[in-house]
């Protein structure tokens, strides 16, 4: 299990955000440090939707977090628009030059009834950046815009823009908090479990929503999921990532289809519903994750994984191609 | 079913709110033999939880419960006004969804699991603790003995609730309810918690009420499936004749909605359009009905009653699908645009059309 290795990165004008060698550490007292990321790469074209897919405690939240700069990274690069004259390396970047660039990428969360402010009026959650950022540009209608959003993502905004959040469900809090992200124009949303703390009936919904809203304003996703279906459903490309490093990366037809790294095959075969490319005996390892405070030697799955040898503890895999766009750091991947 | 171990009969469980009665499980009805496995399945608020609540004689006192609920021909509700506190925990046990909040953090587990043993079965300090040694090898935790000094903090998720199943099967009991007991964990630690469960219930040979809101955690485990919506049981079939021959419309529905691994990519999902409705103010026809496709005139005034389809296969609905009934009543909503209910069609024929 490596991130080291850059060869799934791309060459292309069309790459919006790269992350290089991102390096995520928390100290943990008694001069212990919790290695939350370890040197992740990967890169996502602009109209593309990423999904990462792991345990929990794998470090995709973190990861979404270090993309904008929520803490900054221990180390590494987050750049937005690297193959042009206009790329920006947020992890250079500091206070006002760091903020005019925070509307290009938005966030919404796992549980949408507490990332909003109780007391506020919708109209006012979702007008909040706008408002700020209409400083700037002082042509914009808030009023407008606010109403725009909230239509878009299904809510009456004539109902919905003077009520508080407790007046509305999960699902339909969950669409006032991408209404929110939508507002001020955003080319990057990034998406941490959106759709982990909603109903199945509702969750298909929001995953619509997120579709259209994509179309419609151009977006770029991130889409962090542990449900293997749903990353199924709305990815391009999957990350897969364990232990604070990715396992396997390629685009999502190949990854589901032939998926390489021991890991990926113990999720599929984990699934309610096991995916029919793996074998059911496949989901047999420990439940034990090791401490990300100590992580094991060479490949962080080898404590867990069938196919380890003394390799795997010596020597940490490097990414390597299996396919076109397809990826894996593994010294026994399985071979279609 | 011959003889069954658990007989609950027109269950009703109200809560009484500042705007009215909320009906929580509204005539509910099932038989469980010793042995099978019940799954029920439904949405946050279908009342799944408080059903098995009820039997376990977990709810408040301020609830409202009607209705009978027979275990090996005794009377649970009459034994739980006498206080006869040695049934729940010897014949009747549950698993709860958060292995953290339903183990107590400050005590070791080897005494949590050894209580039960010595308040019900009088064991000693010494027989207790051997015995939770034993439970914990037969849930797979490896070096019990180690394990039995640790506090919960100190276990992983999967872990704590290897621990609780070790807590509830130590008395040997007859019928075991798991409530969503593998939401809270990682998919990895899912199927070896779901698979655990079913190994015992086999070596046992307990009876168990398996909850979840996932209708593929039930189908490959289930014998018999029991769908809720509301409160009421919109669905209830044997598990091959539940997914061969589904008949309601929420069944299906919840069945679509659902994205699975094996579907391409940006397969454009059907949703069931609107909310879940209000427990306290359902009105009088199927609560269903305002998120239904085969929505047709009668079910907006006219509750319908649990009809047999067959071979046990009951469905609460006026137009099932499958049926001539449920196919007239898609037609004309689909010739008209809107239900009854003033649903637009369109939501659910653009889904379509692009999946297909």
């Amino acid at each position: 299990m490596a991130g080291s290795g850059s060869i799934q990165m791309r060459d292309s004008d069309d790459v919006v955000l790269r992350v290089e060698n991102l390096v995520m550490e928390f100290p943990a007292g008694l001069k212990q440090v919790v290695h939350a990321v370890s040197d992740v790469s990967f890169d996502v074209c602009r109209g593309e939707t990423l999904g990462i897919v792991g345990e929990s405690g794998c470090g995709k939240s973190t990861t979404a977090r270090a993309l904008v700069q929520l803490p900054r990274p221990t180390s590494g690069t987050v750049t937005l628009d690297p193959g042009t004259d206009s790329r920006v390396e947020l992890t250079d970047l500091e206070g006002e030059a760091l903020r005019s660039v925070r509307p290009r990428v938005q966030m919404i969360f796992q549980d949408p009834i507490s990332s909003l402010n109780p007391r506020r009026r919708v109209k006012d959650i979702v007008g909040e950046g706008l408002a700020i950022w209409c400083d700037e540009h002082p042509d914009v209608d808030v009023d407008a815009r606010v109403d725009e959003v909230l239509s878009a993502v299904g809510l009456d905004p004539v109902v919905a823009a003077s009520r508080r959040p407790h007046e509305f469900s999960g699902g339909q809090c969950q669409r006032i908090s991408i209404a929110r992200a939508l507002a001020i124009d955003p080319e990057i949303l990034i998406c941490d479990e959106p759709v982990s703390a909603l109903d199945v009936s509702v969750q298909a919904q929001i995953l619509n929503i997120l579709e259209e809203m994509k179309e419609r304003f151009g977006l770029t996703l991130v889409f962090i999921s542990h449900d293997l279906s749903v990353v199924r459903n709305v990815s391009d490309r999957v990350v897969v990532m364990y232990l604070g490093k990715v396992c396997e990366i390629g685009n999502s037809d190949a990854l589901f289809s032939e998926p390489a790294h021991p890991y990926t095959r113990v999720l599929l075969a984990s699934a309610p519903e096991p995916s029919t490319v793996v074998d059911a005996s496949e989901s047999a390892i420990g439940d034990e994750i090791p401490s990300p405070i100590n992580p094991p030697s060479g490949c962080r799955f080898r404590t867990r994984c069938p196919r380890a040898t003394e390799l795997c503890a010596s020597q940490e895999p490097v990414m390597e191609e299996m396919g076109p766009d397809h990826f894996v750091a593994c010294h026994f991947p399985s071979t279609p | 079913m011959a003889v069954p171990l658990l007989s609950v009969a027109d269950l009703q469980v109200g809560f009484a709110t500042q705007r009215g009665l909320l009906r929580a499980v509204d005539g509910v009805s099932f038989d469980l033999a010793e042995g099978q496995t019940l799954g029920i399945v439904g949405e946050s608020g279908s009342g799944k939880s408080v059903t098995a609540k009820t039997l376990m004689n977990l709810l408040p006192s301020y609830a409202r419960v009607d209705g009978s609920v027979t275990f090996d021909g005794r009377d649970v509700r009459a034994m739980a006004t006498e206080g006869e506190r040695h049934f729940w925990g010897v014949e009747m046990t549950m698993v709860f969804q958060d292995p953290m909040t339903s183990l107590n953090p400050v005590k070791k587990v080897g005494e949590q699991i050894a209580e039960s043993l010595r308040v019900h079965l009088k064991r000693s300090r010494k027989e207790a603790r051997d015995e939770a040694c034993d439970l914990l090898q037969q849930v797979g935790i490896p070096e019990p003995k180690k394990r039995l000094t640790q506090y919960p903090h100190e276990l992983s998720g999967g872990l704590r609730q290897r621990v609780v199943i070790a807590m509830a099967l130590a008395c040997s009991p007859r019928l075991l309810i798991a409530d969503e007991p593998t939401t809270a964990l990682d998919v990895t630690v899912q199927k070896h918690i779901l698979d655990l469960l079913d190994e015992l219930r086999e070596e046992r040979g307990m009876a168990m009420i398996l909850i979840t809101h996932d209708l593929g955690v039930v189908k490959g485990r289930a014998d018999q499936i029991m769908v809720m919506y509301a409160g009421r049981t919109m669905e209830q079939a044997d598990t091959a004749t539940l997914f061969s021959e589904m008949r309601h419309p929420y069944t299906e529905a919840l069945l679509e909605t659902i994205p699975r691994i094996d579907m391409a990519s940006h397969t454009r999902l059907v949703p069931i359009p609107g909310n879940p409705p209000d427990a306290v103010d359902l009105g009088p026809g199927c609560p269903f009905a305002q998120r239904c496709r085969y929505c047709s005139a009668a079910c907006l005034v006219d509750q319908p009653g649990l009809d047999q389809h067959g071979d046990g296969h009951a469905c609460a609905c006026h137009s099932p699908v499958g049926t001539e009934a449920g196919a007239a009543a898609h037609v004309s909503n689909l010739e008209t645009g809107v239900t009854p209910a003033g649903l637009d069609m369109g939501t659910f024929t653009a889904a379509v059309g692009e999946t297909a």
